[in-house]
């Protein structure tokens, strides 16, 4: 009997200690700000390493990158460096926790293995912006400030630290606008024309009208309420998290309002952003009338698999068409970051200088990914082109409308838990909107609780 | 005269031991070592603001203390019984079913090994993969909302994962269909292992076959059913990949699928070994006084 006893213990500890595992490890490291001491920048490496997340930046730098040679899917060469491309996804977070456990075993890891360039997202540039990991492109890697006079200021804004350094850039910007189905409105609202559709949704309150037009037509105006959560997150006056504490802002509450009043009235679902529900509407026979996006979104997202028109999506026959909406606002982008510890300066130099300002590059980006530019006369001069166009837009040429919105971009608000705050508060306000949280101050609180459990330096 | 012989036993004894090297330290390593630091950890505050690391700082009891004052740590323990409990009764009484069958020798079942077979595969599947096959097929646009829709049994598309009830039960249904092929073969082999004439002492006393599974299989199955109850009992409280694929690391709808194990998870998001590590020694504790309860009923019941 007491053997038993003992040995049941005994399989009890060792089937428990398997889990507690994985809760252990003793990392000792303090403070670890202090890296600038520690690491240097230097050059003539053999290894160029690149931390991205997906596909697009290598396809660029593939397509349009003086010298680069394809050697292999993940391996490249420039010269007599070696380029090497890391690729981990960012699905529940697996590309930042790469990136940092090697950042921060940067000032250990041999010369071949340090990180010499990675890129970073709008939503937590600023978690690397704001340490000595990045590099200062101006002072650090000695681009000239003029070179990025004609990139739209919030791609500058976005990725400047707290002292006012420039530390990445961008080939792109990313302002957005309201994309539907051109059946669908011809059926609807008896005409298909942007103008007169962005008539109908000049505001919120036309917005909501339309919604119910739509509603009694059997259409769904947007396939998700979270399609319009950005258009509302990048109008707001205040941060997620202000002094410490967390926030939301009065236009997140009306996106709140306004989206419980739509899914209670069954103008529009709760899918997930990115489900297999929420893509549904790219195909003909859905019922969704518009999503909400930038360039980049019509021509990666919208119904393409590889690059080609999945069959019977919209996008096929070009069946959708575009316009500003009820607010402008944009959605994503992707910013190039020199890494601190580098041992190939002159070409991380280059590459951020020739991917980002130069001009004959950033053309074939337009015009071979129909991607939006980041340099404001080279759109201008698109503007008026009549014979460019989106095939995905039925060949409407979508940079009036892109470019009209990307001056008014303000990323005065945005700080490093953007991304967290941003996937919780859409999780939380979820089962608020399906009617499983009894009131908005139940979601809410839940919000607060997964935010502080990801982040426990912040006060609810 | 006895001299000799009691040197002889203590050279042997020596083997024994060193015999058990490799077991001891695999277990010191793997096991006892963190065990001990993550106890350990539980003491400190210590994780990740971005890229700067706060602590280790001893706080004492502090991580203990907040994992309570949050007031979830009793939910997300109820959901994951719950949903243990969905998955664990039609397991045990259906393999209980098929393990009587399959070793009953009366009936002789054709190609019962083939069924053995049968039964075992879903277990072989990854549990991801398990996950990621229900999520598509219990999606509102999936083929199980249209099947539904088209013999009328619904009008509008069910969202299963946004109903409490329905999330939990596709998570035990899931854990239920995964691992009953596993316990029918525990079972079976237990009922293989009981003594053949007391089933043919009982047929020649005119038993039927109720009478013989309840007053002669089950009382001898005990131990083979106290095993099966704790180690599925040690599974479930570790229950993770299942709901977290299936909801996507949420937990939903409303936190109703969020088990303890996803909450440790989430802890990790900042590398929060603190609190991850007084979560664990949480989990250690509940996981030994159930083992300890689960035990200690069925062997009273023995004694009695």
């Amino acid at each position: 009997m007491r053997k038993k006893l003992l040995s049941v213990l005994l399989c009890t500890a060792m089937a428990a200690t398997m889990l507690t595992g994985c809760g252990g490890g003793n990392d000792t490291k303090k403070g670890s700000s202090d890296t600038k001491s520690k690491v240097t920048v230097s050059d003539g490496g053999k290894v160029l390493n690149i931390r991205v997340w997906n596909e697009e930046f290598k396809t660029r730098v593939t397509d349009n990158y003086p010298g680069y040679e394809k050697v292999s899917d993940n391996e490249g060469k420039i010269g007599d460096v070696t380029v090497k491309w890391n690729i981990t996804p960012s699905d529940d977070n697996a590309y930042q926790n790469a990136l940092d456990e090697a950042l921060l075993q940067q000032d250990k890891a041999a010369a071949d293995d340090k990180i010499d360039l990675f890129l970073v997202e709008a939503d937590y540039a600023l978690k690397y912006v704001d340490t000595d990991y990045t590099l200062d492109v101006v002072n650090d890697l000695g681009i000239s400030e003029d070179a990025f006079k004609d990139q739209y200021q919030y791609t500058k804004d976005t990725v400047t630290d707290s002292n006012g350094k420039l530390k990445g850039a961008s080939w792109q910007a990313c302002p957005a606008g309201m994309i539907y189905r051109r059946d669908i409105a011809k059926t609807v609202f008896g005409t298909d024309d942007p103008d007169k559709i962005q008539e109908k949704f000049k505001d919120w309150d036309s917005f909501k009208a339309a919604a119910k037009e739509l509603k009694d037509a059997g259409y769904k105006i947007t396939s998700s309420v979270n399609d319009t959560y950005r258009v509302f997150s990048n109008n707001v006056s205040s941060k997620w998290v202000e002094n410490g504490k967390i926030n939301v802002d009065a236009n997140i509450k009306n996106w709140v309002d306004m989206s419980k009043e739509m899914v209670d009235n069954g103008e529009t679902n709760t899918y997930e952003l990115w489900s297999s529900d929420w893509q549904n509407g790219f195909m003909k026979k859905s019922d969704v009338f518009c999503y909400f996006g930038p360039a980049w979104f019509i021509d990666f997202s919208m119904g393409y698999t590889d690059g080609k028109p999945i069959k019977g999506s919209v996008v096929e026959d070009g069946g959708w068409a575009l316009t500003t909406g009820p607010q402008n606002f944009y959605w994503g982008g992707t910013w190039i970051c020199g890494a601190n510890g580098t041992d190939n300066k002159s070409l991380v130099k280059d590459i951020i200088e020739t991917m980002t300002t130069n001009q004959d590059v950033l053309k074939s980006i337009v015009e071979k990914n129909n991607d939006y530019a980041n340099n404001a006369p080279l759109m201008d001069s698109y503007k008026e082109d009549k014979s460019f166009g989106d095939a995905a837009l039925g060949g409407q040429n979508p940079i009036p409308v892109f470019s009209e919105g990307v001056g008014k971009i303000d990323m005065s608000n945005t700080t490093s838990y953007d991304q967290t705050c941003t996937e919780e508060f859409q999780a939380a306000m979820k089962d608020y909107f399906e009617g499983n949280t009894a009131s908005y101050e139940d979601a809410y609180a839940t919000f607060v609780d997964k935010v502080k459990v990801k982040h426990p330096e912040l006060e609810g | 005269m006895s001299r000799p012989k009691k040197g002889r036993v203590e050279k042997h004894n020596k083997w024994g031991y060193i015999f058990l090297i490799p077991f001891v330290v695999v277990y010191v390593i793997f096991q006892l070592i963190p065990l001990v630091s993550t106890i350990y950890n539980s003491f400190y505050e210590n994780y990740r603001m971005g890229l700067i690391q706060v602590g280790p700082n001893f706080v004492g009891m502090d991580n203990y203390v907040s994992l309570f004052e949050s007031g979830k740590l009793l939910m997300y323990f109820k959901n994951t019984m719950i949903m243990w409990v969905l998955g664990f009764v039609p397991q045990i009484l259906l393999s209980l079913l098929l393990g009587a069958w399959f070793s009953d020798t009366r009936l002789k079942l054709k190609a019962s090994g083939f069924f053995k077979t049968v039964i075992y595969l879903p277990n072989l599947i990854m549990a991801s993969a398990f996950s990621m096959l229900f999520f598509a097929l219990f999606a509102d646009l999936g083929p199980v909302n249209s099947v539904l829709q088209h013999i009328g049994v619904i009008k509008e598309p069910y969202s299963f994962l946004s109903h409490a009830a329905s999330a939990r039960g596709l998570v035990g249904f899931m854990n239920f269909l995964m691992w009953f092929g596993n316990t029918t073969i525990l079972l079976m082999a237990g009922m293989m292992g009981i003594d053949p004439a007391l089933f043919e002492a009982a047929e020649v006393d005119g038993a039927t076959s109720t009478q013989v599974f309840f007053r002669i299989t089950m009382p001898l199955l005990r131990p083979i059913l106290i095993y099966v109850l704790i180690t599925s009992l040690i599974g479930g409280l570790q229950m993770y990949d299942v709901p977290q694929i299936l909801t996507n690391g949420i937990g939903g709808p409303s936190d109703t699928t969020m088990t303890l194990i996803m909450y440790l998870n989430k802890q990790l998001y900042s590398k929060n070994y603190g609190m991850g590590g007084a979560l664990s020694v949480l989990m250690f504790i509940v996981t030994g006084i159930l083992s300890l309860i689960v035990f200690k009923a069925f062997a009273q019941r023995k004694e009695a």
